[in-house]
């Protein structure tokens, strides 16, 4: 589990002067399922296809198992591609898709036919051999893709957000059929997705990237538990983030009030973001609450109820089983891990802010205008909290 | 319902220009020209046409090969380019079909005479003059020069359009170069072939013009033959039946060649 495989060493990567990747350190251990998470544009894809050879990192190096692989082709690379659209090939039937990287390596025919037929069992895709790949629907396709890549036995293999045109029950079942093979198989999975419940739900390791950087790299629960700037904290889930200040260890003031917390490590009097997840919150009776605001907004999400509650002008999302009407002054209550600290960063001000929620906030497919178009307001209402102080 | 009347003008056109003539060629074909009664006779005719029919498409099958061979290349190359370049190049492709076929075709004439501009600046180094004229290579020059456009546009609009994501996939499955074209590109540009060929070897042979001009007598095509049925020897009936075959054998051309693209064995290989 803890051999390292691969490396990018301050990997740069420009197109025509704009900088996409920006001195990407990271290393990948073998049989591990990496995720690349990030929005569109955030240069994932990109560091895909350095490591999948198609692309020549401007800057820095790419090392496999300890060797410089910048100039080595894609062809003589130890990994293999499943695309995003599958690029499967629309001459071959399902069997010569499957069985093309063994026809290029000039296996004998009797092994090809061994590993294409315990390849698309593996797959679920029994049968199929000789359908045309237009007579697929969208999983089988994807799982011929799979197959493609998988019965060259890479060491390593490169999925670009695979289940990206799947419909939601699809992707359920692909996700927990890729964590399977990826088990069985016992090859290392990089896998590149939007998706941050696939990226949670599926990874041994997430890696958090935004504008060609790296914001945070870790397990799934870290990531989720301990983000490390407002963006992370944002992205992966939903999170209040409230401006505060660090008064000691352990001990932090927002709202005009002190809350006991488990932070520590920060100066004094550090000016910090607070994230506060919707679901760690209690509601209270007024009178027993350590904060107290009125309910603007519910909507009800299945599991649990989004209520969106009004203190002093900043909006916060809580998700609560239970129902509270619209209008009804209620408390809360935050015990000291319910509060995670985080340094401030570029992104502070930015996220957090409930002031304009959607039911939809769950489906950021156009990232880039949410994340344009949030700022301004956030700052607003931040400041409205602050006066109040 | 809506886009049957949208076809609508083109079927009228289609009967009025394709299916009414067709069936008078076919009346034709099956009429004595004196007496104006159902016969075979100018059918079996054709027997006396067949060393020149299937000369037609030998020189026919020669020129499309020739235009393969020369135009893949070209289209591959022109496909590859930036897109600025790509369509300055398929304008110059397409450039010489902007004159006027029969002017090309005499040029070549006037290129080619041995009194000709070639073997006047040959005559002039001291050399004895080449025959580059009135022969079967002449003919398959022509045909070459003037139909290479028809195999390279569909050549171009096929390669052009493979998706790149198959080249990078087949890169990532282990194929390099070569192996990129033999696998994936040359058996998905297979239709292009196809419907290059076509579009090269229909007109090429059923051409009268050319042969006039660069052949001999011993080069006498079919559509030579068909049109001095109507304009020297006046039998209208016999030139019906010999277009009505011709109509056939490309017919059959065109589906042996349909059956290559059908089948995958014969692509991948």
């Amino acid at each position: 589990m803890s051999k390292e495989l691969i490396r990018l060493v301050n990997c740069q990567m420009a197109f025509d002067d704009e900088i996409v990747l920006d001195d990407i350190n990271l290393y990948f251990n073998d049989k591990e399922f990496l995720t690349l998470l990030g929005p569109s544009g955030c240069g994932k894809t990109t560091t895909l296809r350095i490591i999948g050879g198609f692309l020549k990192p401007t800057n820095g190096d790419v090392l496999f198992d300890g060797e410089r692989i910048n100039d080595v082709p894609p062809h003589k690379r130890k990994v293999n591609t499943v695309f995003q659209k599958y690029a499967l090939f629309p001459h071959l039937d399902v069997y010569e898709n499957v069985a093309f990287g063994l026809r290029i390596a000039k296996l004998s025919e009797d092994e090809i036919d061994e590993r294409v037929t315990d390849m698309l069992e593996i797959v679920s895709l029994k049968g199929f051999e000789n359908r045309k790949v237009s007579q697929l629907s969208g999983g089988q396709q994807q799982r011929v893709a799979i197959a493609r890549a998988l019965v060259n036995r890479p060491k390593v293999l490169l999925l670009d957000e695979p289940l990206g045109a799947l419909d939601l029950r699809l992707r359920k079942d692909m996700q927990n059929e890729l964590k399977r093979i990826q088990q069985a198989m016992g090859i290392t999975f990089i896998y590149v997705t939007h998706d941050q419940e696939e990226a949670l739900s599926m990874s041994d390791t997430v890696v958090v990237m935004d504008k060609g950087r790296i914001q945070q790299i870790g397990t799934p629960e870290d990531i989720y538990n301990e983000p490390k700037n407002a963006f992370v904290a944002d992205f992966i889930g939903e999170s209040n983030i409230l401006d505060g200040v660090m008064l000691e260890d352990r001990l932090v003031k927002f709202f005009g009030r002190k809350f006991k917390c488990v932070d520590a490590g920060f100066e004094k009097n550090e000016p910090v973001d607070v994230v506060i997840r919707p679901e760690d919150i209690d509601i209270v009776p007024p009178d027993d609450g350590h904060l107290c605001g009125t309910v603007t907004s519910v909507t009800f999400k299945g599991v649990h109820y989004d209520t969106i509650v009004d203190f002093k002008g900043f909006k916060w999302l809580i998700q609560t089983t239970d129902f509270h009407e619209v209008g009804s002054y209620i408390g809360i209550r935050l015990e000291p891990e319910d509060i995670h600290i985080m340094h401030k960063s570029e992104y502070s001000g930015m996220f957090g802010d409930y002031s304009s929620y959607s039911a939809e906030y769950d489906e950021m497919d156009d990232p880039e205008l949410y994340l344009e178009g949030e700022p301004d307001e956030a700052e607003d209402s931040a400041e409205g909290g602050e006066d109040e102080e | 319902m809506k886009s049957k009347s949208l076809a609508a003008p083109y079927l009228v056109w289609m009967v009025l220009f394709t299916v009414i003539p067709l069936a008078i060629v076919a009346y034709y074909a099956f009429t004595d020209s004196q007496t104006g009664q159902f016969t075979l006779e100018n059918v079996s005719n054709i027997g006396n046409y067949m060393p020149i029919l299937i000369k037609s498409i030998w020189l026919a099958l020669i020129s499309s090969v020739i235009c393969l061979i020369i135009g893949y290349p070209v289209a591959y190359f022109i496909a590859g380019c930036d897109e600025i370049l790509q369509r300055f190049l398929y304008m110059l492709v397409m450039l010489p079909m902007c004159i006027s076929f029969l002017l090309r075709t005499l040029a070549w004439v006037a290129l080619t005479e041995d009194t000709g501009i070639i073997n006047n600046i040959i005559t002039a180094l001291g050399m004895e003059p080449l025959p580059l004229i009135r022969n079967n290579g002449a003919v398959v020059l022509g045909m070459v020069y003037n139909y290479l456009p028809y195999m390279i546009m569909p050549l171009y609009t096929v390669i052009m359009k493979i998706d790149r994501n198959l080249v990078e996939a087949a890169e990532d499955l282990g194929c390099n170069g070569t192996n990129v074209f033999k696998r994936v590109i040359f058996p998905l540009s297979v239709p292009g072939i196809i419907s290059g060929f076509t579009m090269v070897f229909v007109p090429a042979v059923s051409t009268f013009y050319i042969s006039q001009k660069l052949g001999s007598s011993g080069t006498t095509l079919i559509g030579d033959v068909i049109e001095s049925q109507f304009k020297t020897a006046y039998n209208p009936n016999l030139g019906a039946a010999l277009s009505l075959v011709l109509m056939v054998m490309i017919f059959i051309c065109i589906g042996v060649m349909n059956r290559f693209g059908d089948d995958e064995e014969v692509i991948t290989l």
